[in-house]
């Protein structure tokens, strides 16, 4: 189920990137430049084009009552209630919290209530099911610097898995990031759980965009085995230094002259030196985390996550001191060498250390099953003698993804005033026994497993065997 | 517990690998038996001379038994990977630790996994230490439908692995299968015929010791051994006009008979009655599906056709057109009419994470509470990991249970095995108990504070 081409960032992708170099080199033929005269105005784009049409789907005032709350910080409430009401969290509580009149009540007796679940490493939509070249969208393997390309121009809103990251995994938000083949992958986009028609319908309002970089041994292989750089770890390090350094250059150049000719690429690299942008470092080794973090240091940004980090647990306090989160699987490993010294207690290990430790997934398979991993990490961590409750746990499914996407204002914990994302668990979330019992977004009731017909199907599924099926 | 069964316990065990003469008693745990029964509070299980003796309530101690008190704690079978490629595998993309698959060899069906386990692959140690005692292990295809001959091993930390070499034949049939067979499944099938048709054409030599047709080749000979194998001789006849080499027809030669199982990898519904239909043409096959991830459409089929299914627990995915149908309740449809299903582990991680058994087995219990979907009661998903796999691959009488004159592979857990948060406390393969350390746990002793000391970790005490 899990597939080698996200993790290894498939080489057969180069026929494909061969056969879309032939057509446009046609198309350039054929067109003619415009006369000198009626060149337009220099471009300056937006500063938020192909901006978010998302809008919170109805939702009607509800309050659950008597369950067990993990709030997504850290705290925990027994006999807990909970109320939603125009796709806010209006209150938090105990049993006596107050209930407004007219709002449908749900019994939490034996069931648990937690934030919606955040996955800050996903690729649903750009290498969805059907995974059939055709559908290869994730990694720009022409070159590897490549950050003018925007995950979200790859994302197809009908990919099958969001629906069952929803419904089995209670995933309310989302970063779709693209691959691993370059050193600079692109702007990775953070998208609501919902279904839409596009993918602007399902960006998060106001999410700060985020860079992908990587490295290691994907940027690697691609580009050495066809004998261009980088075709080592120095030649990783080498070209992401210079392409920084033009980026820095740029910024410089556009200050001093707003004429600048545009490029795309540097465009998002000046985003992340001016801190508007995110960098999520997809990285595994411990040495080689501690050589990005002094990338940073040298250039001017910060990283705010590194994701794979399967050897995070070896510098637990480098990362604590430079205030970057590492996301991780729970149990992954020896798929590659740099994967090969993963142990089951990294996760625990990285949040003993006072580190920000995340879970995340990869994976359209392990996206509906986060909170599994998390309870498999934390049992092992109670193993070896490290006590993190299950509340505390719960942060890294919640405020820690949230706060690595720039969004913990607005989700990632049930606070009264944030966005009502939102799941029931028909029993204790890190037990293999439970499921999501009703999931809400924005307040919006958008699965329920008692009702079939809160049960999303996309275009893809329809007329198919196995349509509307439980999943 | 019988004389009898004791007597055929000690033949039995005459027969086995790696055992010792030491009498163990568990006791005082909650004993589940692997068979779908239900679980035994407070049970006792006796091992000896590496088989099991008994397990259950009101077994007697024997005089001289080692005693270890499982109170409070689970006590099974080992689990038993339904499908894998452990041991053939060290790092998945570090080609020369990869064996799972021969993509130029000029052999197919003549291909044994054998010689290629290593017992001593980290896999091997870590997936013990989550209670994986067993496994059924697979090549993968290369150039030719027919991966070749896979076997069944233990996960000890000894050097004999393999518990059954030469056990089945794998066969990809759905779209691997054509694209292996040069681009469709109508190429796929007739390759097989084809194969078949090639291992029945095969003729000793005349005159010789083995001047017999297929049809006469006697039972009792070993096919898996090559020097005995009377189609090998020199001068043995073949027509001109074949596909295989010698060496791979005859291989198939124990599939046609029957006497080596036949695991054919489909998913697709169509491509499972297509599968079923070869017993029309050779009504001797033993087959087994793997995968068949849209199976629950055609289960009806399946069932009458008694044929065994192991399947991926969780695939609810349309990750390709022949898995459009594809859902957890899958397994629990399957068994809900009659299916013979266990659980493996194909196209998943299958070389290293073995151990993700008991959490996909959980899974299909937590779905039996959701509603509209199919799961599994524990019983039946405990044995889908343990006598399921076992019973499958014919072996049910060796492994995959805690059944008197069973190999005495046992576990004891800290909790319900099928939970996450539950550990392994101890591990015996054929009544040798087993060391729990690994890599991983080596890493984490090591990295319990990241911070160097005053040299650096590389020097840490051992």
């Amino acid at each position: 189920m899990v597939s080698n081409r996200m993790r290894l960032a498939g080489l057969g992708l180069v026929v494909a990137a061969a056969l879309v170099g032939c057509a446009s080199t046609r198309s350039t033929a054929d067109s003619t430049p415009p006369p000198a005269a009626a060149r337009p105005q220099r471009y300056t784009p937006p500063d938020d084009p192909y901006p978010s049409t998302y809008h919170p789907y109805p939702g009607v005032p509800t309050a659950i009552t008597g369950a067990t709350i993990f709030d997504g910080e850290g705290g925990r409430i027994e006999n807990g209630t909970i109320v939603l009401a125009e796709g806010r969290i209006q209150a938090v509580g105990g049993a006596d919290t107050p209930i407004p009149e007219g709002a449908v009540r749900i019994d939490g007796a034996g069931r648990w209530v937690t934030p919606g679940v955040i996955d800050v490493h996903s690729h649903l939509g750009d290498y969805p099911s059907p995974g059939v070249e055709a559908h290869s969208d994730g990694n720009e393997a022409t070159s590897p610097v490549r950050p003018e390309v925007w995950a979200e121009h790859s994302v197809w809103p009908q990919d099958p898995g969001f629906s069952r990251a929803l419904a089995n995994g209670g995933i309310t938000t989302l970063q779709v990031l693209p691959g691993s083949a370059n050193l600079f992958g692109g702007r990775g986009v953070t998208l609501r759980n919902v279904p839409g028609r596009t993918v602007q319908s399902m960006r998060f309002p106001g999410a700060p965009r985020g860079l992908k970089m990587a490295c290691g041994e994907n940027p690697k292989r691609v580009y050495g085995g066809r004998n261009q750089m980088p075709q080592t770890r120095m030649g990783n390090i080498a070209l992401m230094r210079q392409t920084w350094q033009r980026a820095v250059e740029y910024r410089e150049r556009r200050a001093r002259d707003p004429n600048t000719a545009r490029d795309m690429a540097l465009d998002t690299l000046v985003e992340v030196l001016e801190g508007r942008m995110l960098v999520h470092n997809h990285c595994y080794r411990a040495d080689e985390m501690a050589l990005m973090l002094d990338m940073g240091r040298e250039f001017g940004f910060r990283i705010a996550s590194f994701h794979h980090a399967v050897e995070a647990y070896k510098i637990a306090d480098l990362l604590r001191e430079a205030g970057t989160c590492a996301a991780m699987w729970a149990d992954w490993w020896g798929f590659k060498m740099e994967s090969y010294d993963a142990i089951n207690e990294n996760i625990p290990l990285v949040h003993n250390a006072g580190a920000c430790a995340i879970v995340h997934s990869d994976d359209s398979n392990g996206i509906q099953r986060l909170n599994q991993e998390a309870a498999k990490a934390l049992a092992d961590g109670r193993r070896m003698g490290i006590r993190i409750s299950d509340e505390v746990a719960w942060r890294w499914l919640a405020i820690n993804p949230a706060n690595a996407l720039g969004i913990a204002d607005q989700t990632g914990s049930l606070r009264a005033g944030k966005r009502a994302d939102v799941v029931l668990w028909n029993g204790n979330p890190f037990s293999v026994y439970t499921r999501p019992q009703q999931v809400w977004i924005d307040g919006a009731l958008l699965y329920d497993m008692n009702n079939p017909a809160l049960r999303p199907v996309s275009d893809f599924e329809l007329g198919q065997p196995g349509e509307g099926d439980v999943k | 517990m019988t004389r009898l069964a004791i007597l055929l316990a000690g033949i039995a065990m005459l027969a086995a690998a790696p055992a010792t003469a030491e009498t163990i008693a568990i006791t005082g745990g909650r004993v589940v038996v692997g068979d779908g029964s239900d679980p035994i509070d407070g049970g006792t299980v006796v091992i000896r001379d590496g088989r099991i003796v008994a397990a259950g309530a009101h077994v007697a101690i024997p005089a001289g038994a080692t005693t270890v008190d499982a109170s409070g704690r689970w006590v099974t079978p080992g689990i038993v990977a339904g499908f894998s490629r452990i041991g053939l595998v060290e790092v998945d993309a570090v080609d020369a630790t990869n064996d799972a698959q021969a993509a130029t060899s000029p052999f197919s069906a003549a291909i044994d996994v054998v010689p290629a386990i290593n017992p001593q692959s980290s896999s091997i140690a870590i997936n013990r230490a989550a209670g994986v005692t067993r496994a059924v292990v697979s090549p993968a295809t290369g150039r030719s439908i027919f991966a070749g001959q896979g076997a069944v091993i233990d996960l000890g930390g000894d050097m004999e692995p393999v518990t059954r070499g030469r056990l089945f034949q794998f066969v990809e049939l759905g779209e691997d299968g054509a694209g292996d067979a040069g681009g469709s499944r109508a190429s796929a099938h007739v390759l097989l015929r084809n194969a078949l048709r090639e291992a029945r054409d095969l003729r000793a030599p005349i005159g010789s010791a083995g001047a017999r047709s297929l049809r006469q080749a006697p039972s009792d000979a070993p096919p898996e051994d090559l020097a005995e194998n009377p189609y090998l001789l020199p001068g043995a006849q073949r027509s001109d006009d074949v596909l295989l080499t010698r060496f791979d027809a005859a291989a198939l030669v124990p599939v046609l008979q029957g006497r080596q199982l036949l695991l054919i990898h489909v998913e697709r519904a169509s491509d499972i009655l297509q599968t079923l239909a070869l017993r029309r043409e050779f009504p001797r096959l033993r087959l087994v599906l793997v995968g068949a991830a849209e199976g629950w459409r055609v289960a009806d089929r399946i069932a009458a056709a008694r044929v065994p299914v192991i399947a991926n627990a969780l695939t609810d995915l349309p990750s390709s057109f022949e898995q459009l149908a594809a859902t957890q309740s899958n397994v629990g449809r399957m068994r809900a009419a009659g299916v013979e299903v266990a659980i493996g582990m194909i196209n998943d991680d299958e070389a290293r994470q073995v151990r993700l058994s008991t959490q996909y087995a959980g899974n299909l219990v937590a779905i039996a509470r959701v509603p509209g979907h199919s799961g599994l009661s524990w019983n039946e998903a405990f044995a889908a990991i343990s006598a399921g796999p076992a019973e499958a691959l014919g072996l049910g009488g060796e492994i995959g249970s805690l059944r008197p004159g069973r190999r005495a592979d046992v576990v004891i857990w800290d909790g319900d095995p099928l939970e996450l948060a539950t550990g392994v406390e101890a591990v015996w393969i054929d009544g040798v108990r087993q060391s729990l350390d690994n890599r991983q746990t080596r890493l984490r002793d090591r990295y319990r504070q990241p911070q160097e000391g005053a040299l650096p970790h590389a020097y840490d005490p051992r």
